[in-house]
């Protein structure tokens, strides 16, 4: 389990990448899933020009390693990643990886999706988007299971 | 005596004008009772409540040392 808060833009390909290089489960795995969140340069029909994400320092690892927990009981998961941006964001760059690595699809690609929802109710995050007009405005809420 | 610190994230911190403030109390409260004490105005509906990095009830009772969040919903990933 890693998980990484970083507050400049990281190539989540490379992530996983480097990630997987280090992992001693050669030939245990057999299906990775990866989910990639990105910004948006539009919400709530308006032009977004920037984001800042606020976070709860210390609770955030908390409730991810929580999360991630909950998910090795559920599925067999051989190793995780998680990495989430803070700070000023721009339209295209990443905003999340989670990556899931285990013996089978199954546990993968139904891991991968459990983290991501649970991230979203859970972790303490927080969006303030910049619109194109300039005016600042907080994100009231998450979207469902979209 | 109860010592606790109060932490505010996002909106709500804008809205109340700073991030944290230490509250001494004579006995154990809940978090609302903690919220009404401090703001004198009923808890935003939709408040998320922390105490030390786990999410808690309305009805959680302060402990000596607490580090009590509050915050609206989450919006990250």
């Amino acid at each position: 389990m890693t998980i990484k808060i970083v507050d400049s833009v990281f190539d989540p390909f490379l992530e996983i990448q480097d990630f997987q290089t280090q992992l001693a489960l050669n030939g245990k795995f057999g299906a990775t899933s990866i989910f990639i969140g990105t910004m948006r340069d539009f919400n709530e029909g308006d032009e977004v020009h920037a984001m800042t994400l606020e976070h709860y320092e210390g609770m955030t690892q908390k409730q991810l390693e929580k999360i991630i927990t909950t998910a090795k009981d559920k599925w067999t998961i051989l190793e995780s990643l998680i990495v989430h941006r803070i700070g000023d964001i721009l339209p295209s760059e990443p905003i999340v990886l989670i990556a899931i690595w285990s013996a089978h699809r199954a546990d993968a690609f139904e891991a991968c999706r459990y983290i991501m929802e649970e991230l979203k109710s859970n972790a303490p995050f927080w969006k303030r988007e910049t619109l194109s007009s300039h005016q600042t405005r907080w994100v009231l809420k998450n979207t469902g299971s979209k | 005596m109860i010592t606790i610190t109060l932490r505010y994230f996002a909106s709500l911190r804008e809205q109340i004008g700073r991030s944290q403030e230490t509250l001494t109390l004579a006995d154990s409260i809940t978090v609302l009772d903690v919220w009404q004490y401090v703001h004198q105005t009923p808890l935003p509906d939709n408040t998320l409540i922390a105490v030390n990095m786990e999410y808690v009830e309305r009805i959680h009772y302060i402990c000596d040392g607490d580090e009590v969040a509050f915050f609206p919903p989450v919006t990250g990933g």
